[in-house]
């Protein structure tokens, strides 16, 4: 386990390296630098003179060459430092916290809700394979994954507003402060995460499944008389379920992409939210700062579910 | 089973679905291809339709997708004379739709026609390489995997800007790293099969054989994924001009026409947002019928994932 995991750690420095140069370059390709942006304002209306403008460059690090402002850029994301935002001139550390929270929560519930349904569903399909309820559970995921997760956002709120005359109530608070609050806020767009998201488990878990079922260990289970609740819930579930863990966890990436446009509809201040207001303000060290938040948070979860891969399935280590 | 069998025999034979179809006549292999899969055709009947409406796009739009047809003529629900009704600014929704389309498209094709071609060379080219270059690249598409399609797609358009050629760019670099990571899989896999080791035993130069005889082999694969981007090309396109840093607010598309109609008239006029989501989810789903299908005729190995 050792070995395998020094591998796989060694696999992961040199990618985040290479993500963040990559973030890096991107962000370096903007025309106008952070200082333009700060002296300009949101409109670039305001009468710049060179003369502050080389000043401000230098303060910021602007006038060093490129590698060295990379490096400088690098060590102060190592302290946990991503910089001052450029709009509200607060360090963007901060401001990410609490709403990285919010999204994490949000996301968390997308894809627990998300698993509570996909997996007995995803089951009964391959148990009951070519029946009608494989058939209305296969319908179901083509639809859910077809479905644009901003469209079913809006119909939930038609519908509730229509059925009920009741919507998610505005303004945010935290679980902590008020968890009926937060929750009743926060069911509804995760519901609309989830629903993309159970599509494609329940395909995944059926897949799975079916696979699980051939084996032979699951023939031997029912040749020896244990009874079909028994076969499929210790012995294929058990087996099957490996798989869609680890697609699950790798989901979460998409998942975090669909969050952003979730939480712009229902009004909730987590991280899409801030991203999208940071685009329109052009405020680049906010956005480059989300971004390389993001791919971090996919690559240290890709990383942690390929540890308790090898954790749990020895053939991995092997290989 | 039997049924199965006969059906899907002629197709494994003869090295993919295109040779047979040409042998007996394009029409002939269209209808087999419909009889072994139903959701398949319904796919692909959604396609062509799509097609086909944003090509005469101008002539069956019963008003002007960009013309107000007057103050009195705002909200109005849907009705005889606007089967979809008109929107906040007195303009047809029927006809923006049908002229969104035209965008959904040149957005879906321009991207996946361009982001296919590049993550097939490339993921040929340094998978046939190997060695330290090949060690590289890999990184570099594990690199990008990290960074989710969306969130590097608003990255681009903020930086660059937001315009439809923009957005096209963006989603063609959010969608290459995961085709050059399918790609190269089948490469490898082609790589060791038997009739490449025969080619390179009687002396095939090097070109010859990656494209004489791997590319070929990845072909399949690769229209494959293209069939699915395609939808999550439209996708992504309607999510950025939903946001509001896609296309201009002016241009009808089915994202943007959505945008409007969330922020303000949920209540008033529920059928702004109710068509544009619509005509998005159909021609998604569309695609991905047709990609399933496709991809169990092409590739066996898949086959009931």
């Amino acid at each position: 386990m050792g070995a395998y995991a020094v591998r796989r750690i060694g696999l992961f420095i040199p990618t985040i390296l290479l993500t963040t140069l990559i973030v890096f370059v991107l962000f370096f390709m903007v025309p106008g630098d952070a200082a333009l942006f700060i002296l300009t304002g949101e409109e670039g209306a305001g009468a710049v003179t060179e003369e502050d403008l080389a000043k401000l460059r230098h303060e910021l690090g602007l006038d060093k060459p490129v590698h060295v402002q990379y490096g400088t850029w690098l060590w102060d994301i190592l302290r946990g430092d991503l910089g001052t935002s450029i709009w509200y001139r607060t360090p963007v550390t901060k401001e990410i916290r609490d709403k990285f929270a919010v999204t994490l929560q949000l996301a968390v519930m997308g894809i627990l809700m998300a698993f509570v349904i996909a997996v007995p569903l995803g089951m009964l399909s391959a148990v009951r394979q070519d029946t009608w309820p494989d058939y209305v559970s296969r319908i179901l995921s083509l639809i859910g994954i077809a479905l644009p997760t901003f469209w079913l956002a809006i119909l939930i709120i038609y519908f509730l507003a229509y059925t009920f005359n009741w919507l998610p109530p505005l303004g945010y608070a935290t679980l902590w402060e008020d968890p009926v609050l937060n929750l009743t806020q926060l069911a509804f767009p995760a519901l609309a995460i989830a629903f993309h998201d159970l599509a494609f488990t329940a395909r995944v878990t059926r897949s799975s499944m079916l696979e699980v079922l051939r084996e032979d260990y699951v023939r031997t289970a029912r040749s020896k008389g244990l009874s079909e609740l028994t076969v499929i819930g210790r012995h294929a579930l058990k087996n099957a379920i490996m798989p869609v863990l680890t697609i699950s966890g790798y989901q979460f990436a998409r998942l975090l992409g669909g969050t952003i446009i979730i939480e712009t509809i229902f009004v909730i201040p987590g991280l899409g939210q801030f991203l999208i207001e940071s685009i329109q303000h052009r405020d680049f060290i906010v956005i480059q700062a989300v971004v390389l938040l993001a791919a971090a948070v996919v690559l240290t979860l890709n990383l942690v579910i390929d540890l308790i891969y090898g954790v749990l399935d020895p053939r991995i280590r092997y290989q | 089973m039997l049924e199965r069998q006969r059906t899907e025999a002629p197709v494994l034979t003869s090295a993919g679905a295109g040779v047979a179809a040409r042998r007996q006549g394009l029409g002939a292999g269209l209808v087999r291809f419909a009889r072994a899969k139903p959701l398949g055709a319904i796919g692909g009947a959604i396609t062509v339709l799509l097609i086909l409406m944003a090509l005469v796009a101008n002539v069956i739009s019963p008003y002007n997708p960009r013309e107000s047809l007057g103050p009195e003529n705002v909200h109005l629900p849907p009705s005889l004379t606007y089967p979809m009704g008109t929107d906040h600014a007195g303009r047809d929704v029927l006809s923006r739709v049908i002229h969104g389309a035209r965008i959904s498209l040149y957005v879906g094709f321009g991207s996946v026609i361009v982001g296919i071609s590049v993550g097939f060379v490339l993921a040929i080219a340094f998978t046939y390489a190997g060695g330290h270059v090949d060690l590289l690249f890999q990184r570099l598409v594990d690199s990008l995997m990290a960074l989710p399609g969306l969130i590097i797609a608003l990255a681009i358009v903020a930086v660059l800007g937001a315009s439809l050629t923009n957005v096209i760019i963006a989603i063609i670099i959010g969608m290459l790293a995961p085709v050059v990571r399918t790609i190269r899989s089948q490469v490898l896999t082609t790589k060791e099969l038997d009739y490449v080791l025969a080619a390179r035993a009687i002396g095939a130069s090097p070109l010859r054989l990656v494209f004489g005889h791997i590319a070929p082999n990845c072909l399949a694969i690769a229209l494959v994924v293209g069939t699915y981007y395609l939808g999550l090309a439209i996708t992504i396109e309607a999510s950025l001009s939903f946001l509001g840093v896609g296309v201009s607010p002016d241009v009808p598309s089915w994202g943007g026409m959505l945008k409007r109609a969330a922020e303000e008239h949920a209540k008033t006029a529920p059928w702004v947002a109710m068509f544009p989501g619509l005509a998005i989810f159909v021609v998604v789903f569309g695609f991905n019928l047709l990609g399933d299908a496709l991809r169990d005729v092409w590739d066996p190995k898949l086959r009931g994932r």
